[in-house]
């Protein structure tokens, strides 16, 4: 990390990405979590996972989450779905207080969770038919979300037939034709390739332009997070704890362009000294004590370099 | 899919056509190989023929023709014959008569469909096996309505499954057969107790099974499910059963197979009936060829249902991936 070679700050907003961020602070708070605590029970005692996480997220803001492993990345995300249940705080939508998974927040996991014995259609069409719409209503609107994702053409098919990001552009539509007040989306492009993920970052943005949606997005990529983030919400591992909130100065709209630019490098910058501090190799290393012993197994003269 | 246990691992090279043709092949030849030893064993007089059948009995005044004498007696009544210079006795080696020749079955099968049987008390052939079939039909239906819908529940909820597993696991090491006095005392000698163990021997373990495959499904399926707004008894009836159907209907092709296995024993509890009292009454008259006839018809009944319920199951459920490897 050089720092000298990039003057300016993540911190320095251009006039019109502030305004942007007072815009966005004068909009309603759609997700809120308070003092919000998590423990494990585990043969070693209760190992605390999350510690008093405190953040509000306004009206279509699009927040990253990032950390290094075993931050709890993902159990913040799960316990905000209500998959797991909080031991202390409070998860606000709208200022009411949720407990358990329910439709307000929508969901797309990192693995493929489409139902396989549904096809594509059938599997959109799940939630609103789980929330008391009759079966012609639900499928137009599947048919909708089909169709705004791209996915047309596969509406018979199985999911099985489909390729890793068509998967995931159907659960995309899935989660969002239940008009949830969040989408919680769970390192969803991890599993793809870096084309593939490029192309569904991009059209991510485009569906959060057009759609009255908040997203708060897990991920482990640092890129990927600026790329799409209003804010990014730093975590810090064991417990994790809440380590900044970062408003990314990238103005938009965003573009693959823009990797090069002054204040991605410096946001990328920033991100790297709290996910990676330069410590971190003595101290807490998973690795530490790991050291490999190679021993020459080719001929001497067999040189690869 | 991330549920390791059904994501086909098999190269890609598996999957042409060559490769189905060479399965094939080699599945004929799974059943020619054991059938070659077999008429080897019968046609080929120097493989194994340890007696010898009587043509002409010649001095020996105790052979008949048609008689089976070992060939250690046959040789030592030679000798004999020869020493006191008599007409010595003639025979062909030849196999036990618990052994019949391929072609003897072959000729029992198509007979015992075609003639009636020799003993006016004994039935047809396809009028035993009719009779299995329906206490395995029942036996099967009573085990699968107790047992699919325990199995399915205890694997969906803990508690249930911690309250009735223990006990279910110490059952199913009860041995079926042991219940069979038991059975005809409280449910007399006819067909209930014979299908009473058929239930006995197959419903413990298939609880278990199906326990076990429910736990089994993919957590993240559960969970997307519950994160589109779906409520307990729904999660069950459209998201845990269709989720495990095709890995249900394995099991209970697997449970089919077991209660099959069990019939011969049943039948032989109360009064004994069914494929199991034909082969008895066969074997008393010494007619081996019914007795391998029968033996091999319910090896083909129970072989070709499998076939017949894979084959259903492939077109039941389209997208369920593991059945290609079948």
């Amino acid at each position: 990390m050089n720092n000298t070679s990039i003057n300016k700050s993540y911190l320095d907003q251009s006039e019109a990405v502030r305004a942007r961020f007072d815009a966005i602070k004068q909009r309603n708070v759609i997700l809120e979590a308070r003092n919000l605590g998590k423990c494990y029970p585990s043969q070693q005692g209760d190992v605390e996972a999350l510690r008093d996480i405190n953040f509000k997220i306004h009206r279509r803001e699009f927040v990253c989450v990032v950390g290094p492993s075993g931050c709890g990345k993902s159990t913040l995300v799960r316990t905000l779905a209500g998959l797991e249940k909080h031991n202390s705080g409070e998860v606000l939508i709208d200022g009411k207080p949720v407990n358990g998974p329910g439709q307000d927040r929508g969901m797309v996991f990192q693995g493929y969770s489409l139902f396989p014995w549904l096809t594509v259609k059938k599997n959109v069409m799940f939630g609103p038919e789980m929330n008391g719409y009759g079966h012609d209503e639900a499928e137009r609107d599947a048919l909708l979300w089909l169709e705004l994702v791209g996915l047309s053409k596969f509406a018979n098919a199985y999911p099985h037939q489909l390729s890793g990001g068509m998967r995931q552009r159907v659960a995309i539509a899935r989660a969002l034709v239940n008009q949830p007040r969040i989408l919680l989306m769970d390192e969803p492009f991890g599993a793809l390739d870096a084309q593939t993920r490029a192309k569904m970052q991009s059209h991510l943005l485009e569906i959060w332009r057009n759609v009255d949606i908040t997203i708060l997005f897990i991920t482990h990529d640092l890129d990927e997070a600026i790329f799409l983030a209003d804010r990014i919400l730093v975590l810090k591992a064991h417990p994790g704890e809440v380590q900044e909130m970062i408003e990314v100065p990238v103005p938009r709209p965003r573009s693959m362009g823009q990797f090069t630019d002054a204040e991605f490098r410096a946001t990328k910058q920033r991100l790297e000294q709290l996910i990676h501090p330069p410590v971190s190799s003595e101290e807490s290393d998973e690795d530490k004590g790991i050291k490999p012993h190679l021993i020459r197994f080719t001929h001497v003269t067999d040189n690869v370099e | 899919m991330a549920n390791g246990a059904r994501v086909s691992n098999v190269p890609n090279w598996l999957s042409g056509s060559m490769v189905a043709r060479k399965h094939v092949l080699f599945g004929i030849g799974s059943f020619l190989l054991p059938l070659l030893v077999w008429c080897a064993v019968s046609y080929l007089p120097f493989v194994w023929h340890p007696k010898v059948l009587i043509a002409a009995p010649g001095g020996a005044d105790y052979f008949q023709v048609g008689m089976l004498v070992d060939k250690s007696v046959f040789d030592e009544e030679f000798a004999n014959m020869q020493a006191q210079n008599l007409p010595v006795p003639k025979g062909e080696p030849a196999n036990p008569i618990y052994l019949p020749a391929p072609h003897e079955v072959a000729k029992a099968f198509y007979t015992s469909f075609s003639k009636a049987p020799q003993q006016k008390d004994l039935p047809w052939l396809h009028e035993s096996l009719w009779h299995s079939i329906t206490i395995i039909f029942w036996g099967f239906l009573i085990s699968s309505l107790i047992g699919v819908p325990l199995g399915v529940l205890s694997g969906t909820y803990p508690t249930l499954s911690h309250l009735s597993e223990p006990f279910i696991e110490f059952f199913r090491y009860l041995p079926a057969p042991a219940f069979g006095a038991l059975a005809v005392a409280v449910l007399g000698i006819y067909d209930a107790p014979k299908i009473a163990i058929i239930v006995v021997g197959t419903l413990f373990q298939q609880i278990l099974i199906i326990a076990n495959t429910t736990r089994k499904l993919d957590s993240t399926i559960v969970e997307a499910a519950l994160t589109l707004g779906t409520k307990r008894m729904r999660l069950l009836t459209r998201v845990v059963v269709p989720g495990i159907l095709p890995d249900l209907y394995r099991d209970q092709r697997i449970l089919l197979g077991w209660a099959w296995t069990y019939l011969i024993v049943a039948e032989l509890i109360g009064t004994s009936s069914g494929i199991t009292w034909f082969i008895t009454q066969q074997a008393r008259y010494q007619h081996f060829d019914n007795v391998y006839a029968a033996i091999m018809m319910i090896g083909i009944i129970g072989f070709g249902t499998d076939i017949l319920l894979a084959r259903l199951g492939r077109r039941l459920f389209p997208w369920d991936r593991s059945q290609k490897k079948e």
